[in-house]
């Protein structure tokens, strides 16, 4: 894991919830860590362990799953 | 022979009820129109933060059928319309649509808002209830649908419209409010090139027409436009507008006052070649020569005049037209049209004797010789005849010139002078005289000269033509006054030497000449004319105007347009303006020199207002026209999308029926003092507070109260604001939805709060009758601790540190008071006013509250044919009820139209698909700019060359709107010449543009899944604005991410599956007819099927709807219909045996109970489960051993009968919640309040002296119900409120007669009943189905009730596609919500079986058989429960079922499962990609 200030993360979000609420704080100019990374999927049931540790073993800080 | 019916609906309204019943019609075949009054759909539900009972959030949930509406190929959607009229017949109506302009072209809009940043004007944000604010170019709502900004303006601002030049001075104001003075000065010199001149010596016409005089003083207009030339001249802001394409055409401009000059400016910004000729050697005309420097200072008139030399504008002074010059000779040198602004520089004469002697120096004259530089003595004393402008020029140039004593004299009274007022002060301030009531009749000399004025005292009689009233001499009055000059200056002429023979143009009898009003255009074509040459003597703001519209009428004339076309209204001032809000400030005064010492100079007299002061003047505008008309949204938007010109559009439609959703108005409390609501700001209405909760609200989601921004830490709901309530407002009905939104924002604000927070509701009836919502209630009590405080209001009053003292009565009588942080007024669903209008206007009728009149039994039927109702413009009700009646309102309009089904849809014609399966990925990557959103932060080009060294990248590019119609035509042609077989587009948000790309791929050839997009807007330049290094970096990793997933993925091919289109309907009763006859009167087969024998079920044993309408004639009709309609095939006495099949292909085999078991196999492609309820029997208060206690369904029997126990008893008591809201069945079973009010009322029309006992714990007369409860307490009906730990008890005396014995809470004593007859309010249970609910897998709730797929948007139909539900067997429900939602259950089977086939597959999830073990899991994780496992097989995931959600392939542990478009090796392509180094 690298040590960094701003940590990596990597955010699965649900297209219908989470996905739609990155969207709004964008419409609503909030302000978030540019080193968060949003991949969206149909579903957070669709999120596989497999996912989580590929992204761990590719760099990623923290993983965030949101839905 | 019919007439054919027309294919289409209008549907009112753009709220839910609105969406739902467009979606189904458009679904089924119909083209829609949908008609909404606002600039976005979505509602009252689009407000809201959560909805009850499930804690959903509101936006979350409406916003996939906001973008689906708005997205629909055969939804029309028309905002900011209302409708005016509605002709014809139902069929065939014609329907008139009025459309105001959104001045912004939906069509180009991209939304990125660059508009609203620059706007300057700020207005409530109505949106959030008024509580923020928002810009008038504003989008609704972040999520709002059309995705597209709107501008509002009411109209013009008064000064705009008063001042002849009309010049944005709203726009100046509001941009001089934000320091904007460069924007402002450019702005006001865009339409009126003299900011400096008018500055000074205007008449300000717009000062006149401000509505600022309304509330104190006008807004200092013109010292504020002042200002910005000075601005401009001290910091060296020079503005040269831009000049288009340069003209060969020459023009001439004879005159260079302010009307030739302004004629000049305005041509040479139209690229013509603009000649003035003056014919003395001074430039300005009356500017410079009339008005004297200590007014208008000659640099000012020398810098303003410099820019038309910037513009190209070419001067020849000294030039003489009619001598130096003719007008032929230009024509004969080319000049195409000629502007005459010679000015009136000639004086009148006063007609007086000794006028010729010397000493008489006619005013203009003077001024003018003076202007020029020439030296003339008039001597001390100098009587200055007259008292328009040039009189006050004159005696104050005289005095400047060192005469002691000049003076004025003025036949009538000061208020008739026509001088500025300002300047007749500035004489006061001088020690100037001026005599008034006074006329010079003779001047009188010696020696040849002057040395006194005979004059005459005058009187003011009768008003002349101008108005004024007429000055008369005093006989025998006159005087003499010793002068040694007279300067009469009374009045000008103009000097028409300049027209020679050749000019056809003609003077009238005042020496102006003719012309025509509008286009100033004069007898001869090219010559025009214009200011004091046309007018006479006026002034220079009206010589400018002149100008201005003399240029527009040569532009016209030269290149042959229509001279009059669109000019000849006037610009309407805005009239409406709120006034109320209005902050006092004084207006600010002029700064001046000192008299003593200006009276010496020609100095400035005028000093101008400094910043500070100009500050606090710009406050003071009111905004009369919302929109400022500042243009700086024209230039700030880069898809060129501002249109200020739009203009109201008229549309006439043809539709075959009408659906009216206008829902209805939050009740506004102002009109209460009690609730301190207008005047205290932490009294605030509970839609207020949903936005205060709403994350995108005015407080971001924080829970604060508004005085202070601090977190409450007690708030009180007031329940009954605006209903029930026959005092303040004449709501007396109940709002149907207050008591759970209270209770669900009570919840809400305690999950918001850091710290405790205390909540109690002040309620007089908990009315949670709906589907899970007395467990709701009693969980917000028992688990979350929210206080429900039975009791009346008395008052609210404000107390110390911003808090509110309720006071209060306890049910017993008790008078209490408590202290809360907040009050939230629970108001109610008024009528809307605009939707009673409309009603009146369509000849709809409306019931007594102003809501549309419908009858139970046919619950969205109007009074006229073809309209249909829903939602709360029907009754109050909420969101699941709204969807359910809108749907049966476009059962009923389908049901209407099924000739016409599909004749005016659209289809999308599309060419054949390319298979590129066997090609390797040649990517094409788009990146958007979207204006400045996104390349006003990252670097977009710097993006794209990265883009372009990623593998597969065959093409990149950048484009300023990807999304726009041409980028989108560009995308079409480089897919087929680069032979592109991926797209990714970097961009806003999939979630909204999506669809589109994915559109524009396919009508390149490509399969629409073959895309990717990477969200570089909303999810990163919005978000990282203030770091566009980062932001960029960002992007690049996106776009990595996007290209790298984009090079898995695959074509996915949807199969068309034919659908069978037969509805098998399953029970007998009222809602599974209603569903038979909607499906079937829609053109498609039904198969009903009921077990028992009979049709009609729970309903063959109720007398009466709540309104009256008797049942039994009802049900024998529609009876009578099922059984002879010839697309039902019935089949009674007969069950379910067996099911199978999915959406569109079912096969049930139904068996015949009786003995002989007959099976018939139905294949049909929608299921509707209408299997009906019936009375819950009770074992309790002697139910069943004693002859006198009756249910409900017993004592409609004895109504009906005219059962003789009914007659002669004395005392009749019901038992209220008789099996519901226990603990076996903890919900409230809604109709047993309604039905014993009716039954109760039955007794009492029997004979009124009967004594009638309700027993009750609330009373849930909801909706207009609440009347039958009002005419109950009315007549005379005891009711006594018990509590479930202390229920009646009933028992019977030595002689069998009952005794009732119940907890009085208002006397808080026992009370013994002898009734003769005892009613228990008994409650519904759902029949019992529990084998045939198994058969279809639909799920069942703990009360037995069949569950929905969603609670508050699909209310009547299963998750399991293709099977829905209506009726008792749904919930507890009033025959008139069983009709509507059996209806409802119809059209949405009929946005299925209307079609011949649906297209399944795409994202879905395929089982690899090989690998799968049959372990079940799958079967177990789906949350739609769609895959099977047959025995010895594999799992088999229906593709017409399954949801795609992919939570089955997490799952699965064999790795079995995949689901397409999101594969294991396209997502962990798009992980892996992220952290490969940029």
């Amino acid at each position: 894991m690298t040590a960094t200030a701003e940590p990596n993360i990597l955010a699965f979000c649900c297209r219908y919830c989470s996905y739609a609420a990155a969207d709004l704080a964008g419409s609503m100019r909030l302000d978030y860590p540019a080193s968060v990374k949003v991949v969206q999927v149909p579903c957070t049931g669709r999120v596989d362990v497999i996912h989580l540790l590929k992204g761990l073993e590719a760099g990623a800080d923290g993983i965030y799953v949101a839905g | 022979m019919t007439i054919p019916t027309t294919g289409s609906v209008l549907v009112v309204g753009g709220g839910i009820a609105g969406i739902q019943a467009s979606l189904d019609l458009a679904d089924s075949g119909y083209r829609v129109v949908l008609a909404e009054q606002s600039s976005a759909i979505g509602g009252v539900m689009s407000q809201l933060d959560k909805t009850f009972p499930t804690n959903d959030c509101s936006m979350c949930i409406i916003s996939p059928k906001l973008v689906e509406a708005g997205r629909h190929l055969n939804i029309d959607l028309f905002t900011m319309t209302d409708v005016q009229s509605i002709a014809g017949e139902a069929g065939n109506f014609t329907a008139t649509l009025r459309q105001r302009p959104r001045f912004i072209d939906m069509e180009r809009c991209t939304a990125c808002g660059e508009c609203s940043k620059v706007c300057p004007i700020d207005v409530p944000n109505d949106f959030d209830q008024d509580l923020g604010s928002r810009k008038a170019a504003f989008k609704r709502y972040p999520q709002a649908m059309p995705s597209a900004y709107t501008i509002e303006k009411k109209g013009t601002a008064p000064c705009k419209a008063a001042c002849p030049a009309n010049p944005s001075f709203q726009g100046c104001i509001a941009l001089m409010a934000r320091g904007k003075y460069k924007e402002a000065f450019e702005l006001f010199r865009s339409e009126h090139p003299f900011p400096g001149i008018c500055g000074r010596v205007c008449h300000h016409p717009c000062e006149t027409a401000c509505t600022r005089t309304r509330v104190d003083a006008p807004v200092s207009i013109m010292a504020l436009h002042r200002f910005l030339a000075d601005w401009a001249r001290q910091n060296g802001v020079t503005f040269i507008p831009e000049k288009k394409e340069a003209k060969t055409e020459k023009v001439a401009v004879v005159g260079s006052g302010p009307a030739g000059l302004a004629c000049a400016y305005f041509l040479a910004i139209e690229g013509y070649a603009v000649t003035v000729f003056e014919k003395h050697a001074t430039l300005g005309g009356m500017l410079s020569l009339g008005i004297p420097a200590y007014r208008l200072p000659r640099e000012i008139i020398d810098e303003e005049i410099d820019v038309l030399r910037e513009l190209g504008v070419d001067f020849q002074t000294g030039v003489e037209l009619g001598t130096d010059t003719t007008i032929g000779k230009l024509r004969e040198q080319g000049y195409k049209a000629f502007f005459m602004a010679i000015g009136s520089l000639e004086c009148k004469v006063l007609g007086i004797e000794g006028e010729e002697i010397e000493g008489v120096w006619p005013g203009m004259d003077y001024l003018l010789r003076t202007n020029l530089g020439e030296k003339i003595e008039l001597g001390d004393r100098v009587a200055v005849i007259g008292g328009g402008n040039v009189a006050m020029d004159s005696v104050r140039t005289a005095l400047r010139n060192g005469s002691t004593h000049p003076f004025i004299i003025y036949r009538r009274s000061e208020a008739e002078m026509p001088a500025n007022a300002e300047e007749i002060e500035e004489c006061r301030e001088e020690g100037i005289e001026i005599m008034t009531l006074t006329n010079p009749v003779r001047v009188v000399e010696t020696h040849g000269r002057v040395t006194a004025v005979e004059c005459i005292r005058m009187q003011l009689g009768d008003p002349d033509d101008s108005g004024r009233r007429r000055p008369e001499p005093i006989a025998g009055s006159e005087f003499t006054i010793d002068v040694d000059a007279v300067v009469p200056a009374i009045g000008q002429e103009s000097d028409w030497a300049c027209l020679t023979d050749e000019c056809a143009c003609t003077l009238n009898d005042w020496g102006t000449m003719n012309v025509d009003p509008v286009t100033l255009q004069s007898d001869d074509a090219d010559i025009f004319a214009g200011g004091d040459a046309v007018t006479g003597p006026k002034t220079v703001v009206e010589a400018i105007a002149a100008g201005k519209t003399a240029a527009e009428s040569i532009r016209r004339y030269i290149v042959g347009e229509d001279l009059k076309a669109g000019r000849e209204t006037p610009l309407v001032p805005v009239e409406d303006v709120d006034l109320s809000t209005a902050v006092l400030i004084a207006r600010q005064s002029m700064p001046m020199a000192e008299p003593d010492g200006r009276k010496a100079t020609f100095d400035e007299v005028q000093l101008g207002l400094d910043e500070a002061a100009v500050q606090q003047e710009v406050q003071r505008c009111l905004a009369c026209g919302v929109c400022s008309e500042c243009y700086q949204c024209v230039s700030a938007c880069l898809a060129e999308a501002v249109c200020h010109d739009m203009t109201e559009q008229i549309h006439e439609i043809n539709v075959g029926a009408v659906i009216l959703a206008p829902g209805f108005a939050p009740f506004d409390p102002s009109i209460y003092q009690t609730y301190s609501y207008t005047a205290h700001p932490n009294v605030v209405t509970s839609l207020e507070f949903e936005r205060i909760l709403s994350a995108s609200g005015p407080y971001s989601g924080h829970l604060v109260r508004p005085s202070d921004d601090r977190p409450p830490k007690k708030i009180a709901w007031l329940q009954c604001v605006g209903s029930r309530d026959l005092n303040a407002c004449d709501n007396g009905y109940c709002s149907s939805v207050c008591c759970m939104y209270a209770n669900k924002q009570a919840v809400i604000a305690k999950e918001h709060s850091d710290e405790e927070l205390d909540a109690a509701i002040f309620f007089m009836d908990m009315r949670t009758f709906g589907k899970d919502f007395d467990k709701y209630a009693n969980r917000a009590r028992e688990d979350h601790g929210v206080r429900h405080i039975r009791s009346r209001i008395h008052s609210v009053f404000p107390a110390e540190d911003d808090r509110l003292r309720i006071v209060y009565a306890t049910e017993s009588g008790n008078n209490m008071e408590e202290q809360f942080d907040m009050v939230i007024l629970s108001v109610g669903l008024a009528p809307n006013p605009d939707a009673v209008s409309l009603a009146g206007r369509l000849g709809v009728d409306l019931n007594h509250y102003q809501h549309a009149a419908t009858r139970c039994l046919a619950p969205v039927s109007t009074n006229r044919e073809g309209i249909f109702v829903c939602g709360a413009f029907q009754e109050p009700k909420d969101i699941p009820h709204s969807v359910m009646e809108a749907s049966a309102s476009a059962a009923a309009a389908g049901g209407m139209l099924s000739d016409s089904r599909w004749t005016l849809t659209r289809k999308r014609e599309l060419p054949p698909e390319l298979d590129v399966s066997d090609q390797a990925p040649r990517i094409g990557v788009f990146v958007c700019n979207c204006g400045i959103n996104i390349g006003g932060v990252a670097d977009v080009p710097a993006v794209r060359d990265y883009a372009a060294g990623l593998p597969h990248v065959v093409h990149v590019e950048d484009n300023l709107f990807t999304c726009s119609q041409d980028a989108q035509d560009h995308m079409k042609a480089i897919i087929q010449e680069k032979g592109i077989n991926r797209v990714v587009v970097a961009s806003c948000s999939p979630r909204t543009h999506e669809p589109l790309f994915q559109e524009t791929i396919r009508d390149a050839g490509l399969n629409k899944y073959l895309f990717e997009m990477a969200n570089i807007r909303d999810q990163n330049t919005w978000v990282h604005m203030n770091q566009p290094a980062r932001a960029t970096a960002k992007a690049k990793d996106l776009v990595r991410m996007a290209v790298a997933k984009a090079a898995h993925i695959v074509a996915l091919h949807q199969v068309s599956l034919a659908i069978t289109k037969t509805a098998l309907v399953v029970g007998g009763g009222v809602a599974g007819m209603e569903a038979a006859l909607g499906v079937a009167d829609q053109g498609a087969e039904v198969v009903l099927v009921e077990k028992s024998t009979e049709l009609g079920g729970v309903a063959n044993l109720l007398n009466a709807t709540w309104q009256g309408e008797p049942i039994a004639p009802y049900l024998a009709r529609i009876i009578e219909r099922v059984k002879t309609h010839p697309r039902i095939r019935l089949h009674t006495g007969t069950r379910v045996k067996r099911t199978t099949g999915s959406i569109g292909n079912f096969s049930t085999t139904l068996a015949s109970m009786n003995g002989d078991q007959v099976e018939t196999v139905v294949a049909h492609g929608a299921t509707i489960l209408a299997t009906g309820g019936g009375e819950y029997k009770p074992d309790i208060y002697l139910y069943g051993s004693h002859p006198d206690v009756l249910t409900h369904l017993d004592m409609d029997a004895a109504v009906a009968n005219g059962d003789k126990r009914l007659l002669l008893a004395k005392s009749v008591a019901f038992i209220q919640c008789v099996g519901s809201r226990d603990d076996k069945r903890p919900y409230c079973s809604k109709i047993c309040c309604t039905h014993s009010l009716k039954s109760a009322l039955a007794v009492k029309k029997l004979n009124p002296k009967k004594k009638v006992t309700i027993l009750y714990r609330d009373i849930r007369s909801y909706g207009f119900r609440e009347d039958l409860y009002k005419q109950a307490r009315e007549s005379g009906i005891l009711f006594i409120r018990y509590e479930p730990e202390n229920p009646p008890i009933v028992s019977t005396d030595a002689e069998n007669h009952l005794l009732l014995d119940v907890t009085d809470h208002v006397l808080r004593m026992p009370v013994r009943l002898r009734p003769d007859l005892l009613v228990l309010a008994t409650g519904v249970v759902p029949n019992a189905n529990r084998e045939l609910f198994e058969l279809f897998k639909v799920p069942v709730n703990a009360d037995g009730f069949l569950v929905e797929a969603h609670a508050k948007l699909r209310p009547v139909e299963f998750s399991s596609e293709g099977i829905y539900l209506a009726g008792l067997a749904h919930y507890p429900k009033p025959l008139e919500e069983s009709i509507a939602q059996a209806q409802a259950a119809a059209s949405r089977a009929m946005s299925l079986l209307s079609r011949d086939a649906i297209m399944v597959g795409g994202v879905v999830a395929t089982v690899d058989s090989g690998k799968c073990a049959a372990c079940l899991t799958c079967v177990r994780a789906c949350p739609y429960d769609i895959p099977r496992v047959e025995e010895h097989s594999h799992a088999v995931i229906d593709p017409a079922q399954c949801h795609g959600c992919g939570t089955c392939v997490a799952e699965c542990p064999g790795k079995a499962i995949t689901l397409a478009h999101f594969t294991d090796d396209q997502l962990l392509a798009k992980i892996e990609a992220l952290f490969l180094a940029a």
